[in-house]
């Protein structure tokens, strides 16, 4: 017989029971939500977090890298300056003012309270841990919904600037068919106080829908950040996805996608700016579940200081799921001698007339780029800074809309000015 | 304006020696040409001006306006008017050609204690140079030398020698991979920067670089030095009987 010892609660697990015990009062949620948020958190009590002996935790051992998880935070609404100055900008809680026609936009908050998304709460399963903590704490968000047809002229912006603390929204969104938009998701700490950050996103693109959703991440320096984007892809969906990262402390953001309909696309961009002892881990998982559907993943990775960095991509192609063309690529530019980046591609094929590809680099500046850019009297450190943003840029040229571009330049700028 | 004293360089961390003892003097206003076979220490020697750190040198000096540069780095130099026109540009992904081109100028004028350029001043002052080096407005679009013919390369980097006004400019092998009106194009870029206070030093394996670019001096360089100097009477020379005759009386 064997005696199952169940290892103590670490501080921060602990924080984590109490403070779902002192917020649950004040968490909305119709009796099911209820009864979802306490065995959540009973789930949590019993399993732990994630170590790296849970094969998609394995490069972060999330137990060990969450020290602590603050107290308090709130729900108020702030509303900051857009990334683009025409964006149509949204937040929790607030009102959401006059919305272009086919947009619709609901509280979160009045879903939990009449219960109807229980099911979309459900983790992924027993190994989402993010999924776990959102589904236990939410206490706000928003729906979106883009009626078919319906092209935005400008792009929206979900904005979630918080002030510390704890911070957990969710964002069901759907597309309708034929739609066109431009969504960015912006989490940002404006307060002084480390946070801790959950953040859902569970994103449908109808039948010949075309979206662009851009999330940029710049977390304070002690923060917690997990989030989760759930994309599912119907026919001849096409996405471009970004994703910026240039903060936080302790970062997990995963990628969930599936090409349920032929003719699916998806282009996904990151970009992972990491600097101080801080760990960023972008784990991307991608179903080509039906034939002719294509994908490519570029994430380019800039690492300073002692900052560690993880991305791990899987692709499957079902069996049936032939023509599939996927493209996969982690670069990164490693400036110091203790920082560190794990690329872990995973590919599943179980087709046989496919295209799947990946590619991993990791390189210092180049010594000849260098030195001609300082041939021409540029000193070292903006020579430095000229490449670092060269390397990066490459994969913001890309999006060739040029207000965002720009406004993606400058989230970059500002962080890489910190290293100047 | 240019003094090299008995300099010996190798490859840095190496036992290779490459310049060997090696004496020139550039006046200002004076164009002086380097030849030699393959292997002599041309575009080492062009390199270890720039001050490129894969070089290391081991003995002499090299002054520049009556002051040793050794000590100085790559940026320092060209901030203080040395230009090194490179046989292969380097092509960078994802710089912009013309904001390299402005900052690269206005860390220069900020070295020197100058003010920064204005935008349009700036523009204006490259679409005229461009124009006159008959560079493609679109190329300036681009990342720096992404995407460059041979050509095109040789005369951005003509294009880059104008608007940074440098006093000492090493041009190494410009004539390499140009055809006979790029040729053209590139030597009057040059020649137009001639004047009595900029020197230049015209490193070339063929004297039909300098039909086109008549130097005032031509040296030769073997072995890590230079064996024979004169008049451009020597680019015939070579051109006639090669390096043999010279390596020879040398020897």
């Amino acid at each position: 017989m064997n005696i199952q010892t169940k290892p103590p609660l670490t501080l921060a697990e602990q924080a984590l029971v109490d403070g779902f015990a002192e917020r649950l009062k004040d968490l909305p949620g119709s009796a099911a939500v209820s009864d979802l948020r306490d065995r959540l958190i009973g789930e949590l009590k019993d399993h732990g977090l994630p170590t790296r002996r849970i094969e998609s935790w394995h490069y972060t051992d999330f137990r060990v890298l969450l020290k602590s998880v603050p107290e308090g935070g709130n729900d108020a609404v702030r509303l900051i300056e857009p990334l683009v100055p025409e964006a149509i900008r949204l937040v929790a809680g607030a009102d959401a003012g006059d919305l272009p026609a086919g947009l619709k936009v609901s509280d979160y908050a009045d879903a939990l309270r009449d219960g109807r998304v229980t099911t979309q709460m459900e983790p992924r399963g027993a190994d989402d841990a993010i999924g776990r903590i959102s589904g236990a704490f939410v206490s706000c968000g928003l729906g979106l919904d883009l009626a078919a047809g319906t092209a935005l002229e400008h792009p929206v912006e979900l904005q979630v600037a918080h002030g510390g603390g704890h911070t957990h929204q969710r964002f069901p969104v759907r597309i309708g068919a034929n739609a066109a938009a431009t969504v960015i998701e912006r989490h940002t700490n404006r307060g002084s106080d480390p946070a801790f950050v959950t953040s859902v996103t569970d994103l449908v693109v109808g039948n010949d829908a075309n979206l662009t959703w851009i999330i940029v991440q710049t977390q304070g320096g002690a923060d917690t950040h997990l989030s989760q984007i759930n994309v599912t892809l119907e026919e001849n969906a096409r996405l471009t996805l970004y994703v910026v990262n240039a903060g936080g402390k302790l970062v997990r953001e995963e990628i969930h996608v599936v090409a349920k309909g032929e003719g699916a696309d998806l282009q996904l961009r990151g970009v992972n700016l990491l600097d101080g002892d801080s760990h960023t881990d972008v784990t991307l998982t991608l179903g080509h579940d039906v034939p002719n559907t294509t994908s490519t993943e570029t994430f380019r990775n800039v690492v300073f200081d002692r900052a560690r960095g993880v991305f791990q991509g899987q692709i499957r192609v079902a069996q049936d799921a032939q023509k599939t063309d996927a493209r996969m690529a982690s670069n990164t530019l490693l400036l110091s001698d203790d920082g560190e980046f794990s690329t872990k591609p995973e590919l599943e094929i179980f087709a046989d007339d496919v295209q799947c590809a990946h590619g991993a680099t990791v390189a210092d500046i180049d010594d000849v780029h260098l030195f001609y850019l300082m041939s021409r009297g540029i000193p070292e450190p903006q020579a430095r800074g000229l490449l670092v943003k060269a390397f990066v840029n490459e994969i913001v040229e890309e999006l060739e809309d040029e207000p965002l571009v720009e406004a993606l330049h400058d989230v970059i700028e500002t962080w890489l000015e910190r290293h100047g | 304006m240019l003094e090299i004293r008995n300099l010996h360089a190798r490859i840095a961390d190496t036992d290779t020696e490459i310049i060997r003892g090696l004496d020139l003097t550039v006046k200002a206003g004076e164009v002086a040409a380097i030849m030699g076979p393959n292997g002599s220490g041309k575009s080492t020697l062009s390199y270890i001006l720039a001050g490129r750190e894969d070089y290391e040198v081991t003995e002499g000096d090299i002054l520049y306006n009556g002051e040793s540069i050794l000590e100085m780095d790559v940026a320092e130099r060209a901030a203080s008017g040395i230009f090194l026109a490179f046989q292969y540009p380097v092509e960078i992904p994802g710089v912009a050609t013309m904001q390299f081109l402005k900052v690269a100028l206005n860390e220069q004028r900020k070295a020197r204690g100058e003010g920064e350029l204005s935008t349009p001043d700036f523009i204006r002052k490259v679409r005229e140079a461009a124009g006159e080096l008959k560079i493609d407005p679109d190329m300036l679009k681009r990342p720096v030398n992404v995407g460059f013919s041979g050509g095109e390369k040789k005369r951005a980097e003509i294009l880059q020698m104008a608007l940074l006004e440098p006093k000492l400019c090493v041009l190494d092998e410009t004539d390499s991979g140009l055809d006979i009106d790029a040729l053209r194009i590139v030597a009057d870029g040059v020649n137009a920067l001639r004047s009595p206070d900029r020197a230049m030093v015209v490193i070339t394996h063929y004297q039909r670089l300098l039909e086109h670019i008549v130097p005032d001096t031509v040296h030769v360089l073997y072995r890590g030095q230079v064996v024979k100097s004169g008049d451009k009477s020597i680019a015939l020379e070579l051109e006639e009987n090669g390096y043999a005759d010279i390596i020879d009386a040398a020897a």
